[in-house]
């Protein structure tokens, strides 16, 4: 199973190789995509991880016992559906693909799974209606 | 002999509700079909629509009179200028002024207020005058609401750009221009036009669109008041006769009140300025076979310069030639390189604007307007030049 998400560490957490012990431990497949430490010492990283699905529950599971918040992409990057004119201008900035036309219908496609968090399209989109938080 | 149709015969089968009407999409598989002729004896109407940032956009306001009266020669609207330069209680609200009380970077302008009255919201209104003795007030401030003033008469100097050129950027830094964000070292290109559904590329050269032309404009009927400013109809042109690139525009106008939302849409472009999208619909009539072989043109046949916007001069080079079938594709080969490729104009709402306008004609509601003079041919263009440097 491959699985796109952000994590979110307390200042307690930052010193434990948690990414050592999902790869040792839990047998994932670990892409790290962008990684940061807030003033407050809080980390976030956005993985991509592949392993097999009882792995991946248990890994999750051994996150979650260090008080790591596990955040899905769709909840830290929103198109607001309703406003959109599909007018294309954020997809020229988006080179992992997330956000595409579909040259049947010319509607934009949001596909929270490619979104590497660049925060590109924020500015891109001339009505502002996208919001991305790396958070 | 083949067919011909007046613009009275094709007014007469729309009064009846007896119009052949088609998208300028949906005609190109039934002219390969059927071939020209056939198509120009079955189709009296062709509809074609564009749904596009137009800068050059704005509205004529008349407010009504003060009391005492007031003779406005300064007005600001949610904080943006408008040109007051006109008569006592009338102005100009261009949509890419930009509010002079906010932030740069918050990028609030004309254009809003125009959506912001559309939608029916208050907008503030503060004016000065000089005081004279027939208008002594010098000064006003009050809200406003598009429903309670005199007129709000959309004017657009230059809308519906008869092909326009794909932009890239050449340079090693991301460029924040009106072609949106064009990413370093050619990474991405952006175009700006519906193609085949555009008005001005199904009429290559103005038989059917000039001065008094019915036109949809931002969700209500409109006209065409003639060619628009930069109007550049001596473009080099395929043998199909589409320009190259950039050519005729028009100017166009219509009744902000009878306007909607859907149709009209304040824009931004990160580091540039505010922008207006306008929904333009234009039917053309079905004249003969020759006019259904203009309006039978397909992306495949529409081709565009490649412009850099990289180097920061009047003349940008022109990178290749690329068709629209390729713009529309996602991607172009550049030099043996995929270059992946963005819209800017919707070409959902142009279809949605299409349709909206056959709907009205098969509905016998709106008639085609036998335009009262052409837009010229042939004309060109001047630069602005610094004579003391020549």
């Amino acid at each position: 199973m491959r699985r796109r998400f952000t994590i979110k560490f307390p200042p307690e957490s930052t010193n434990i190789p948690l990414t050592y012990h999902l790869i040792k431990d839990y047998n994932f497949m670990v892409n790290i995509l962008r990684a940061a430490i807030s003033g407050e010492q809080e980390g976030r990283l956005l993985i991509e991880v592949e392993a097999e699905e009882e792995n991946l529950e248990r890994g999750l599971a051994f996150l979650k016992s260090h008080n790591v918040t596990i955040i899905p992409l769709d909840q830290q990057v929103t198109v607001d559906k309703t406003r959109c004119i599909h007018c294309g201008a954020c997809t020229a900035v988006c080179f992992s693909g997330s956000l595409a036309m579909d040259r049947n219908n010319w509607e934009l496609v949001f596909d929270s799974e490619k979104c590497v968090m660049c925060g590109l399209c924020v500015t891109a989109c001339p009505l502002r209606i996208i919001q991305a938080e790396f958070k | 002999m083949g067919v011909r149709k007046s613009y009275e015969e094709i007014n007469a089968k729309i009064r009846s509700g007896q119009a052949v009407v088609v998208s300028a999409e949906e005609i190109i598989p039934m002219v390969k079909e059927q071939g020209a002729e056939k198509i120009a004896q079955t189709v009296d109407v062709v509809t074609t629509a564009t749904f596009g940032p137009m800068c050059s956009s704005g509205v004529f306001l008349n407010f009504g009179h003060t009391d005492p009266p007031i003779r406005m020669k300064k007005v600001w609207l949610n904080g943006v200028s408008a040109y007051a330069g006109i008569a006592a209680v009338d102005a100009y609200l261009g949509a890419t002024e930009e509010a002079e009380d906010r932030e740069p970077e918050e990028l609030y302008g004309g254009a809003h207020v125009i959506q912001e009255l559309l939608e029916g919201r208050q907008v503030h209104l503060e004016a000065i005058g000089t005081g004279t003795d027939c208008y002594p007030l010098r000064e006003w401030e009050s809200d406003i609401f598009l429903s309670e003033i005199n007129e709000a008469i959309l004017y657009n100097p230059r809308n519906a750009y008869q092909n326009y050129a794909a932009a890239a950027n050449s340079s090693p830094d991301t460029l924040y221009t009106y072609m949106g964000v064009l990413l370093p070292n050619l990474s991405n290109v952006t175009y700006s036009t519906s193609g085949e559904l555009s008005p001005l590329l199904n009429d290559p050269e103005y038989r059917t669109v000039g001065v008094g032309s019915r036109i949809f404009l931002g969700g209500a009927v409109g006209y065409v008041t003639g060619h628009g400013t930069q109007h550049n109809s001596a473009r080099e042109r395929l043998p199909n006769g589409v320009p190259l690139g950039g050519a005729a525009t028009l100017g166009v106008t219509g009744n902000l009140k009878e306007m909607s939302p859907d149709f009209i849409q304040a824009a931004v472009y990160e580091k540039y300025g505010v922008s207006l999208f306008v929904g333009i619909g234009i039917p053309m009539p079905v004249l003969d076979a020759e006019m259904v072989t203009c309006l039978a043109v397909s992306d495949a046949d529409i081709f565009t310069g490649l412009v850099d916007y990289g180097v920061q001069r009047r003349s940008r080079p022109i990178l290749a030639k690329v068709s629209y079938a390729e713009l529309k594709s996602g991607q172009i080969n550049f030099n043996g390189r995929l270059v992946p490729t963005a819209p800017l104009s919707s070409m959902k709402k142009a279809r949605q604007i299409a349709a909206v306008l056959a709907d009205w004609i098969r509905a016998g509601q709106f008639f085609i307007q036998e335009p009262a003079e052409r837009l010229p041919l042939g004309k060109s263009l001047s630069s602005l030049n610094d004579r003391k440097r020549c």
